[in-house]
């Protein structure tokens, strides 16, 4: 019987010498990377042990970001709840019932300096997870940063900003996909110039991937985002080695052990070989892959929930010995809701025990030359480029996306994938084998229509406090800014500190460049 | 022959999470029954109206965010205004025990949570509608 990956790579019973494609690939931290981006990776320093989390209102995300620096987290990585991600207000009418239940309600720059309230963000490294309204909720930061007394160049951290995997996987668009992917270049741009320590977008396949693509999908779709957000940074006018270095990735920890770490690895080479031939950069910087990883939350079961912890265990280790920058480990009750403090300190100590007691960050890449890791981070290299390829002759990804072709792929593999577990190919602990009759109950976290209240409260309050005359100029000054080809960053920056609230910003860009529907792909 | 069962599957809210409302929809086709997918972030009105519209004796609502306390009681109250009492209403998603029990209280057929077998929710809709005469 065939047996394969996960990711539905046929494989052997046992490797060999005979399975070695080329050379070996050369030790950490040389050219292309395969092996890891340093040369004694985790001696030098740990990964950033950065749990994503946000909820109801700001204050309360505040009160659980301080509990989370107390407990040894090392960075801070801020959810936002859809209305704010879809760039609503709290008292929108599509925003009812969602306010604060998927992460913190973030309207204006008032509740982004609550968001930090007390927290330095001149020390702590700040991810934020948001795409359509990205460059909105980054001058948010921006400003806020300012009035803490933070100057720009000290700011560090990551904005996701990669709208591209929103077409392809997670639907959270506002606009039409060019003037979207010009708004994540203008935030490209000016980070290059004016925040020259903040990455300003995290190039994405862990949503591919809990779409339910397969690994290859996720690695070919991700660095052909990638490839796209280069040639349009490029055009303008900006040399690759000026803003390619701070590029960062952010891929899932699924299952499969063995692929999820050779999938890392062929991503590294893919990469710098891409950013050397195709693009010319010579800083070894722009070559390097650094890279974010998360536990797949997909993966986790409702049904006996507290093996969750075991599977997130098991995947975090992948991304460790794939040489992840840094890594968030969910938590065992995210199948259910949004996680209690006390599972998301077990999924931190979970990160935290694989540093401090597993022996496995003494060595850099301590599976490279086994025949089974290198010879499946050739074939998953060779699948990806020939993706990659197939998407170049469709002239790139945002006209692939507008065929529908990784949205196509992704769908059959998602289905091919739920088959196998209907049919039992495919076994899941605790859901199509070894079943418990009696349910388990756990503590989960509620988020109380409190929230949604005290948040439509205050921007109410906001909008009659604030001059107006003030905010209705800032927004016309967006509009126009749209309508040209300027980057549109220092009229957002303007907008946001006379606190134009995000739905008003982001409602004046779709005056310009008008909504999207995708035409849905079963 | 027996007329198809009709099922419109629907993506309420602003969540964008579509994997599990695709895969649905094609265990159901697979499984023979007529389906129609509305496409993401649909209002309670478009979704009831698209039901209307579509002749269906099943909807499928597929949440993920959370918002199921407020969207689903919506629904319906608008398919009983519309006197389309008839219609089954079925809801898959992060549902919790203590909401699914709410949501059943309040009319709706059957909560699939996740993890929920593909076969255990075609058997479902196909011993629950009641077919034409």
């Amino acid at each position: 019987m065939v047996k394969t990956t996960l990711g539905e790579i046929p494989v052997e019973a046992c490797y060999g010498p005979e399975h070695m494609r080329g050379d070996a690939p050369p030790l950490p931290g040389q050219f292309p990377y395969t092996r890891g981006i340093h040369p004694s990776m985790y001696r030098e320093r740990l990964w950033t042990m950065r749990q994503f989390s946000g909820f109801a209102t700001p204050e309360e995300t505040n009160q659980r970001y301080r509990y989370l620096l107390s407990q040894g987290q090392s960075g801070l990585s801020v959810a936002f709840d859809l209305p704010t991600l879809m760039g609503c207000d709290p008292d929108d009418p599509a925003a009812l019932g969602e306010v604060g239940k998927c992460g913190a309600s973030i309207a204006s720059l008032a509740d982004m300096e609550t968001l930090f309230d007390q927290i330095p963000l001149g020390e702590v490294s700040v991810s934020m997870t948001i795409n359509s309204p990205a460059a909105v909720l980054w001058a948010m930061y921006l400003v806020a940063g300012e009035k803490q007394g933070v100057s720009w160049d000290s700011l560090n951290g990551t904005l996701q900003n990669d709208i591209l995997k929103e077409y392809i996987a997670q639907k959270e668009y506002l606009y039409p996909p060019k003037p979207s992917v010009r708004l994540v270049t203008d935030v490209i741009e000016y980070a290059a110039r004016h925040v020259p320590r903040y990455n300003p977008v995290s190039i994405s396949g862990y949503h591919i991937r809990e779409a339910g693509s397969t690994a290859v999908q996720e690695l070919a779709f991700t660095l052909r985002d990638g490839i796209e957000y280069v040639e349009w940074t490029l055009e303008r006018g900006l040399p690759a080695d000026s803003f390619a270095p701070r590029l960062s990735f952010f891929f899932n920890a699924h299952n499969d052990f063995f692929e999820e770490i050779a999938k890392y690895r062929a991503a590294r080479k893919i990469w710098a070989e891409t950013m050397r031939g195709r693009f010319g950069a010579k800083d070894e910087r722009s070559l390097k892959l650094r890279f974010h990883a998360q536990t797949a939350g997909c993966s986790l079961t409702w049904q006996q929930p507290y093996n969750n912890v075991v599977r997130t265990a098991i995947q975090a280790l992948a991304a460790v010995l794939g040489g992840t920058q840094s890594l968030h480990t969910n938590s065992l009750d995210e199948a259910y809701a949004l996680p209690s403090e006390e599972a998301v300190t077990i999924a931190l100590r979970t990160q935290q025990i694989i540093a401090h007691e597993s022996g496995v960050t003494s060595v850099a890449d301590p599976l490279g030359g086994s025949y089974y890791v290198e010879a499946l981070t050739a074939e998953m290299e060779e699948r990806a480029v020939s993706y990659i390829r197939k998407i170049d002759e469709m002239g790139g990804m945002i006209s692939a996306i507008e065929r529908g072709f990784p949205q196509r792929e992704i769908a059959e593999a998602s289905y091919r994938y739920q088959r196998g577990i209907e049919t039992g190919e495919r076994v899941i602990v605790g859901v199509n084998q070894f079943e418990r009759e009696e349910p388990e109950s756990i503590p989960l976290l509620r988020i109380d229509r409190e929230a949604e209240e005290t948040q439509v409260r205050k921007v109410r309050r906001l909008r009659e406090e604030r001059d107006n005359e003030r905010v209705r100029a800032a927004l016309d000054a967006i509009r126009l800014a749209a309508e040209s080809k300027v980057n549109t960053m220092p009229q957002i920056l303007d907008a946001v500190r006379v606190y134009a609230t995000v739905g008003e910003i982001c409602s004046a860009f779709r005056d310009v460049f008008g909504g999207w529907t995708e035409s849905s792909i079963l | 022959m027996v007329p198809r069962i009709r099922v419109l599957v629907a993506k309420a809210g602003l969540d964008g999470h579509d994997r599990g409302a695709k895969v649905i929809a094609r265990a159901l086709r697979d499984a023979g029954m007529e389906v129609i997918y509305t496409g993401l972030r649909q209002s309670p009105e478009m979704i009831v109206n698209a039901a209307l519209q579509e002749d269906v004796q099943v909807i499928g609502l597929s949440i993920l965010s959370g918002a199921h306390n407020a969207i689903v009681p919506r629904i319906l109250e608008l398919l009983r205004e519309k006197e389309m009492d008839d219609v089954l209403v079925v809801v898959g998603g992060t549902i919790p025990d203590g909401d699914a029990a709410e949501l059943k209280q309040m009319g709706v057929a059957a909560v699939f949570q996740p993890g929920a077998a593909l076969g255990a929710i075609v058997d479902f809709i196909r011993g629950s509608v009641r077919q034409p005469l």
